[in-house]
């Protein structure tokens, strides 16, 4: 094939773009795999172990720049034992060591720590998982990093709103408060009212924080590079943690008629062994809907833009990236609208749920 | 199953950390928000009312002006008329007192016309009278100067007397 004509042919300039797309986008995540695949050099392409390593959490944080090796920042672990507190840095415990070698143990205060996997375990003298010993992670871990950075775009944004409407009462909005408005606006007017009706004002806090806490992790979740590049809306225990939220706001702030329905609907007597267990299941399963919902969506998006961008690796061959890069770029757009729509759902839901629970009945 | 087991550690910071942005963004970013959005709305509203009223305000001045206008050329066209009609009647009193006057002077006139003529006619009759009594003084003073004619005529007079 003459490189010539393909400098010279119109598509150039769209497969620069393409590449160098790429090359920021799997940085992360693919330099070190194929690192993995030089120091085991049989061992062939996994994509599972590639998308799970993104999709999952770890105790390193990547950072990548490109042209340049991959370097992991270690993490604190934090660990409760039954025996105490125990903190000390993810290095020790090797959070990057070679599939295939034993990972290294570190003698803590109380015990000896181990990685099995992702997961943190204690041990004994021989290097035999210890099952007595009782060890809970709350280590600072690559996901709650990017929510704390998450939450720092979230509270300079917003403080820079409300600085602005401070600052120019009055007066029309301008910059960062013009572009925001119309979504507060709309979270208020199209969200908030019509589901929860005169009440509404009482929840426009956890419905706002709600809405632009999934959308800001959700966009910062297609940044390929930092600090994006995790995928923290489509961890089950972020979901988890929010749905809880949702469940509790929703029992607390139901009134009689809410309460009514569920233990004392009109209905003949023998169907109340039925339709109370069901409305019990009722109250769970509207939250757990939201979990999922929002656990899928984002998992199985980052899921498909990673297993195209894999393609390249499986077919071991560049020109592959003609056909997944422009996938990729289109999954980006759908995933785009996604991480807009999960956060309007998930707020539309909660603003509903709520509504149902405070309505007032006239009859 | 490892993707959908929560893991504890991140169950709780999130909770935590999601509660502290809560609290945060509730007090120092939602509520200075939704409350200039309030007052902004409200203000809007007011203004919108307040144009309303103003507009029929002006709606009302409007009409008030063109009845007043109306008012004032009906107004303005009585009066015209009125002194079209008192010109009118002043010029047809004028005329008719200069006839009236004219009249009356004629009269005068004619009257002292007469008067001035018969004087003058009484006048030129006592004149008459008088040169015809000297005329005649003088004829018969004529005819009477010899004693014959005087005797004829006694003698005439005398036979014409039937006693």
């Amino acid at each position: 094939m003459n490189n010539s004509s393909i400098l010279n042919s119109k598509i150039f300039k769209p497969l620069l773009i393409s590449a160098l797309f790429l090359l920021f986008c799997v940085k992360p995540t693919l330099s070190f795999s194929q690192e993995k695949a030089a120091e085991a050099s049989e061992k062939r392409f996994d994509p599972k172990e590639l998308v799970f390593e993104h999709i999952g959490d770890s105790h390193s944080w990547p950072v990548s720049v490109p042209f340049m090796s991959e370097h992991f920042v270690a993490l604190p672990i934090i660990l409760y034992t039954d025996k105490g507190l125990e903190i000390f840095s993810s290095e020790k415990l090797g959070f990057h060591h070679a599939e295939g070698h034993e990972a290294p143990v570190y003698k803590g205060e109380h015990y000896s720590y181990k990685l099995e996997g992702k997961k943190v375990v204690a041990v004994n003298e021989t290097g035999e998982i210890n099952k007595e010993a009782k060890v809970y992670d709350f280590s600072i871990t690559r996901n709650v990093i990017s929510m704390w950075m998450g939450m720092i775009v979230l509270l300079i944004i917003f403080f820079a709103v409300a600085s602005a409407y401070k600052k120019r009462s009055g007066r029309a909005p301008k910059g960062l408060q013009s572009l925001l408005e119309p979504v507060i606006l709309f979270v208020r007017d199209d969200v908030a009212i019509p589901n929860i009706g005169v009440k509404y004002a009482k929840y426009m806090p956890l419905l706002l924080t709600i809405f632009f806490f999934i959308l800001i992790n959700n966009l910062l979740g297609l940044v390929p590079f930092f600090p994006g590049g995790f995928n923290l809306t489509g961890n089950i225990a972020v979901t988890l943690v929010l749905s809880f939220i949702v469940l509790i706001v929703i029992n607390f702030s139901g009134n009689k008629y809410y309460w009514k329905h569920i233990f004392a609907p009109g209905i003949p007597l023998w169907l109340y062994p039925i339709m109370v267990p069901v409305e019990i299941i009722g109250i769970i399963s509207k939250p757990f809907a939201l979990m999922i919902r929002l656990f899928a969506n984002i998992t199985a998006g980052h899921i498909i833009v990673l297993s195209l961008i894999s393609l390249i690796f499986i077919f071991k061959t560049a020109w592959m990236s003609t056909v997944s890069v422009p996938f990729v770029v289109f999954m980006d757009c759908i995933e785009l609208l996604v991480a807009f729509l999960q956060a309007f759902i998930f707020t539309m839901l909660t603003s509903l749920f709520i509504g149902m629970a405070v309505e007032e009945h006239h009859h | 199953m490892e993707l959908v087991t929560p893991d504890l550690g991140l169950v709780v910071w999130t909770t935590l950390s999601f509660l502290i942005l809560l609290f945060i963004l509730g007090k120092f970013a939602w509520k200075p928000i939704l409350g200039a959005l309030n007052d902004r709305e409200r203000f809007i509203e007011d203004s919108l009312s307040k144009a309303e009223a103003a507009k029929d305000e002006m709606a009302r001045l409007t009409n008030e002006n063109e009845s007043l206008l109306k008012q004032a050329r009906a107004e303005r066209d009585q009066i015209l008329s009125d002194a079209r009609k008192v010109k009118e009647q002043m010029i047809a009193d004028a005329k008719e007192l200069a006839h009236k006057e004219g009249a009356r002077m004629i009269e005068l006139a004619r009257v002292e016309i007469n008067n001035q003529k018969s004087i003058a006619m009484a006048d030129v009759k006592n004149q008459v009278a008088t040169l015809s009594l000297q005329i005649a003084e003088k004829v018969l003073r004529k005819q009477f100067e010899d004693h014959q004619k005087q005797d004829e005529l006694v003698s005439q007079l005398l036979k014409e007397v039937k006693l």
